[in-house]
């Protein structure tokens, strides 16, 4: 999933400072699993704000909505009949929904609640950790089915560097080595051999390299 | 191993005699000057010198520019050129540039991660890894084309090398890990600073077993410690380098004043015992900000005078 981080309030209210009607809208999908930006942090936003405009003797009507997703336009055209009664809206999904919700509301002001991060998993609660940056070319198949690119700090294919000590990387004692994992693995799988196969350059083209990218699936088109 | 000499280097080993290189990092700034100086103090003692390339991430006057001006000099550069700082077009086109002046030697290394230079909010490029340097620039050389397939006109003809570090953990693909170099079209290695030399031994036993010795020319990599404190920094704080605990203490052992000198009698001892060991074809000497000790390393440890090839 998509993996977020709250901004600081400071820097929300840097763009919400001027406003006195304001919408902040959560999403239920990653954002929540993560906790970053689901009803319960909207919750949260909307009374942080609330009391900082009240020691400010100000009067700001906040109000809280949270939708299913902000990354689908059904669930979008939910809020049609209020969004342009509000000065600015405060989306907690993650940048997909912030820039779809501001393509759709073409003349509002929307503006992101959240740092989005990486695609992660859930290691523990509180404790999420990067798998895949969506190269768009799989190679999972040719490293143990752990990534390099998301979890080198060289993103080596053909790894590990000298900097490998203990199964850490050297950028970051807590980090592990993702090429000792790969090694790791294969020696699990009974296929260490398959370290010595030289992985090739890679095809970045799918890749962001590539410019922004497209899924077009014509056969289940409507 | 190729039998046509690329570089001075390259025949010494075809020679058979016990190569040395040393190596120089660029200055700080623009003045050509002090990398000249280094190199003019240790030019007689060495067969050829190492430019590092932004070593450690601090950005410095580029490798190529360096190596430039010692082949001005009349002394033989080896082109360090990291994956780090450049995409696969830059690579190529300096590679071309760098033949252009017909610098006869390239490392191909990844590069130290950002995070530990000046630049640490800066991106890495690593579009290609060092393994795949090495082929990038074997390919350009021996079939004379481009990645993309073109053919290059007046291919580059450099001796091309690559690093090993045989204390890096997993130990255990350490040598499979130079045999996928040599895979690659590594044909000289330098290696990491070796001052745990049963472990070296250990990984140079490996290597011979399965004879890579003999595809491969392997140059030991030897730092001398200035200071007792440098070797506590090496061994806490530089990842992959294995300083043994006793090495440590013989230099905390050294009154201050007698340090310096110590650290040179530990790295000729290493020679030494170094020279003892099959398939080490020579050695590289990085004394770091530290030029001057190169010709007596090399006096002492009876690698001067270096032979006539000509």
């Amino acid at each position: 999933m998509i993996i977020a981080e709250k901004k600081p309030i400071e820097e929300i209210i840097g763009y919400i400072d001027d406003c006195e009607k304001l919408l902040i809208l959560g999403c239920n999908e990653c954002v929540t699993v993560c906790e970053a930006g689901g009803k319960k942090e909207v919750g949260v936003l909307a009374s942080a704000l609330r009391m900082y405009f009240l020691n400010q003797g100000r009067e700001v009507k906040i109000d809280e909505i949270t939708l299913e997703r902000q990354c689908d336009h059904e669930y979008l055209e939910e809020i049609r009949d209020v969004a342009d009664q509000y000065d600015a809206i405060v989306s907690l999904a993650c940048g997909v929904g912030v820039q779809f919700l501001a393509e759709k509301y073409h003349s509002q002001r929307v503006y992101p609640g959240v740092n989005t991060c990486f695609l992660g998993a859930t290691e523990e609660r509180g404790r999420w950790t990067e798998r895949c940056q969506a190269c768009g070319t799989c190679i999972l198949a040719y490293t143990g089915g752990i990534c390099p690119i998301a979890r080198c700090a060289k993103r080596l294919l053909n790894g590990p560097c000298g900097g490998s000590s203990n199964g850490k990387c050297e950028i970051n004692p807590e980090l592990d080595c993702a090429w000792q994992l790969i090694i790791d693995r294969l020696k699990a799988l009974g296929r260490l051999e398959d370290y010595e196969k030289l992985l090739e350059i890679k095809d970045w083209s799918t890749d962001r390299a590539g410019g922004p990218r497209k899924v077009v699936r014509e056969d289940i088109q409507i | 191993m190729s039998d046509t000499a690329r570089s001075r280097l390259h025949r010494m080993l075809l020679e058979g005699h016990l190569a040395v290189t040393s190596e120089c990092g660029p200055p700080r700034g623009s003045d050509a000057e002090s990398i000249k100086k280094k190199a003019e103090m240790i030019k007689d003692y060495v067969d050829a010198v190492n430019i590092t390339d932004n070593q450690t991430s601090v950005t410095r006057l580029c490798s190529m520019a360096a190596c430039i001006h010692l082949k001005l000099m009349g002394v033989e550069p080896v082109l360090q050129m990291v994956t780090r700082d450049r995409n696969r077009i830059a690579i190529q086109s300096d590679i071309l540039g760098a033949a252009s002046f017909d610098i006869p030697n390239m490392l191909c290394l990844s590069g130290d991660h950002q995070s530990f230079g000046d630049c640490p909010q800066g991106q890495n490029v690593h579009d290609i890894d060092s393994m795949q340097l090495i082929q990038t620039v074997r390919l350009m050389r021996d079939e004379g084309k481009f990645l993309g397939g073109a053919e290059i006109n007046r291919p580059p003809n450099m001796f091309v090398g690559a690093a090993a570090n045989p204390f890096a953990d997993p130990f255990e693909i350490r040598v499979p890990r130079l045999a996928k170099k040599v895979a690659a079209g590594a044909e000289f290695i330098q290696t990491q600073c070796i001052y745990n030399l049963d472990k070296f031994e250990e990984w140079m036993k490996g290597v011979c077993d399965r004879g890579l010795h003999e595809k491969v020319y392997i140059l030991a990599g030897v730092t001398p410690f200035k200071s007792a404190g440098m070797a506590k920094f090496m061994k806490n704080r530089v990842p992959g380098m294995d300083v043994p605990d006793e090495v440590v203490k013989r230099m905390a052992d050294t009154p201050k004043e007698k340090q310096p000198e110590e650290g040179i009698n530990i790295c000729i001892e290493s020679i030494e015992r170094l020279k003892t060991i099959k398939g080490v074809s020579g050695f590289h000497i990085m004394a770091i900000e530290w030029e001057q000790k190169v010709p007596e390393i090399v006096e002492r440890a009876e690698l001067y005078p270096r032979p006539k090839i000509d």
